[in-house]
């Protein structure tokens, strides 16, 4: 492992049963760096993830490969609401975090929590009282689980689609949220999505899965430009250019 | 870009419905708490509602029927069937309310452990259940009513043995499905032990369908302990009982039918009760 390297998966394969879902991926991550893992539903790209993290779906095992990491991980979940408690508060989740990873005394971790919260623009309200993931819109919930995910502390940030659930205007501010933290604090990233738009903006590197294999690793602007894969260019394709409007945006 | 920003358009907590008026919309909730708030009421303040005590006979007055004076008439020994059949209340939902609280934290706390943890656990209490839910009911309990010795004691006893069942059933699958949701995954890779994650968030998870079926239980062990009495297994005279108020009275059924058919439907009564609180508050832990 490179002196830089906090991640290292080599020719992991993994599988349920008989039935081959993951195999043969390789790649690094340096400190600080990000990885985009672009393809379609299926193609293997969460459970790889998954498997970074530990977290292996019941039935599902890791055949081969290694997978060495030598700082710790956190995962920032598809669906936000799914990933809290829906009875327990917020700044309590956040907070319960911080007590236990950090050690930090109760009152020391809700400050914390707090202060994390409003790093990621979540309203002051929160500090008067506290709410439940229900009375929070999707977009408030995936800030909630990034923060959750921070109060770790991890070296490499795992997201798994954070904005596949959410609306396309919250999707580009989560987006921005995430790429500022990371200019901030400075952990590896990998990112997975099936949008390659997303992917490309936010990683200077990527790889594309497809039935459970890397079928093209490359930077991103080699990859965009030239690619080799007749699946890369099919996923090419499929980005929809905006009419010619100028401003359309706004 | 600015860091405070709010996400979306809906004011936060626009779904919030004060507790107050979510009761008030759910019907079943109020008919039935209120049925057994009377019941509670009326055990309560008995000895001021009535001049009678449950055990003072009055043999010159026996088998009267209901007037002013007594209520629901007289039984064999004179006694005040009103009065008897309330301080029976007190006797049967006294054991009826601490029989299950033993049962239902056990149950609860063993159903989470081996629908978080599973293996051997899991396996262990599905084969207790199965064995146990094999089993004809009464005669477990018949059993250990005779072993123990009749009376209060006894019923205390079979419940502790067989009442967990149901609850560990129940919230077994419930926290096996949870266990399968991210938030518990998510809450494990963040570093929260495992009781941590069973007490503080499977626990309130749980806990509104444990409760449900609490309701449903209690209705089958207040017909338990009334059984037993009936059978002169259960609570022994002459503590008043439904029970052995309903077996005194099966002499006179063609002359005073209402001596057994009264402490009979307070059974009814309390079971219908306790079953619209049940639904009540599923009906209202759904709409949350």
């Amino acid at each position: 492992m490179a002196a830089n390297t906090v991640l290292q998966v080599e020719a992991l394969s993994l599988a349920a049963k008989s039935k081959k879902l993951v195999e043969n991926v390789s790649f690094s991550l340096g400190k600080g760096e990000s990885l985009g893992l672009v393809g379609e539903s299926g193609s293997g790209k969460s459970l790889t993830l998954r498997a970074i993290l530990g977290l292996l779906p019941r039935g599902i095992e890791q055949t081969g490969g290694v997978i060495k990491s030598d700082v710790s991980s956190a995962m920032v979940f598809q669906d936000p609401r799914g990933a809290l408690d829906p009875l327990c508060p917020v700044v309590a989740q956040v907070a319960e975090v911080i007590y236990y990873r950090q050690k930090a005394s109760r009152k020391a971790s809700r400050i914390q929590a707090l202060e994390l919260l409003e790093m990621l623009g979540l309203p002051d309200s929160l500090k008067k009282s506290d709410r439940y993931p229900s009375q929070l819109s999707g977009g408030q919930c995936q800030r909630i689980v990034i923060a959750m995910a921070l109060a770790c502390k991890p070296g490499i940030l795992l997201c798994d689609e954070p904005t596949t659930a959410l609306d396309v205007t919250v999707q580009r501010q989560i987006i921005e949220t995430i790429t500022s933290l990371q200019r901030e604090l400075g952990f590896a990233m990998v990112f997975v999505t099936h949008n390659l738009a997303i992917a490309a903006s936010l990683c200077p590197k990527l790889c594309v899965m497809k039935e459970g294999q890397i079928v093209e690793h490359d930077d991103t602007l080699r990859l965009l430009q030239n690619p080799t894969n007749p699946y890369t260019r099919m996923l090419l394709d499929s980005v929809l250019p905006l009419p010619e409007l100028e401003g359309s945006e706004q | 870009m600015n860091s405070i920003q709010i996400d979306s358009p809906r004011p936060m907590g626009g779904r919030k419905i004060s507790v107050a008026s979510r009761v008030w919309n759910t019907p079943s909730l109020l008919v039935g708490g209120l049925m057994f708030a009377v019941l509670i009421g009326l055990a309560v303040f008995i000895p001021f509602i009535s001049p009678y005590q449950p055990s003072e006979q009055n043999l010159s007055a026996f088998l009267q029927h209901p007037s002013a004076e007594h209520w629901l008439g007289t039984d064999q020994l004179g006694r005040d069937l009103f009065t008897r059949l309330i301080y029976a209340a007190r006797t049967d939902l006294k054991i009826m309310v601490l029989a299950e609280i033993i049962p239902f934290c056990t149950g609860v706390f063993l159903g989470m452990l081996a629908g978080y943890y599973g293996k051997w656990l899991n396996t262990l209490i599905s084969l207790l259940t199965d064995t146990l839910i094999a089993f004809p009911f009464y005669l477990i309990v018949i059993i250990v009513a005779f072993a123990s010795g009749a009376g209060e004691r006894g019923i205390y006893i079979t419940f502790m043995l067989v009442g967990w069942i149901v609850f560990a059933r129940v919230v077994k699958g419930l926290s096996a499905s949870f266990r399968e949701q991210e938030w518990v995954a998510s809450a494990q890779t963040l570093g929260l032990p495992g009781v941590r994650i069973i007490l503080r968030h499977l626990l309130p998870n749980v806990l509104p369908q444990a409760i449900v079926v609490l309701m449903t239980d209690m209705i089958g062990l207040l017909v338990a302990i009334v059984t037993l009495g009936y059978l002169g297994i259960g609570i022994t005279p002459p503590t008043p009982d439904w029970g052995t108020m309903i077996a005194d009275g099966r002499s006179f059924i063609t002359t005073a039918w209402w001596l057994s058919a009264v402490p009979g439907l307070a059974v009814v009564y309390t079971g219908i009760a306790l079953s619209l609180v049940g639904d009540g508050l599923a009906d209202l832990w759904r709409k949350k």
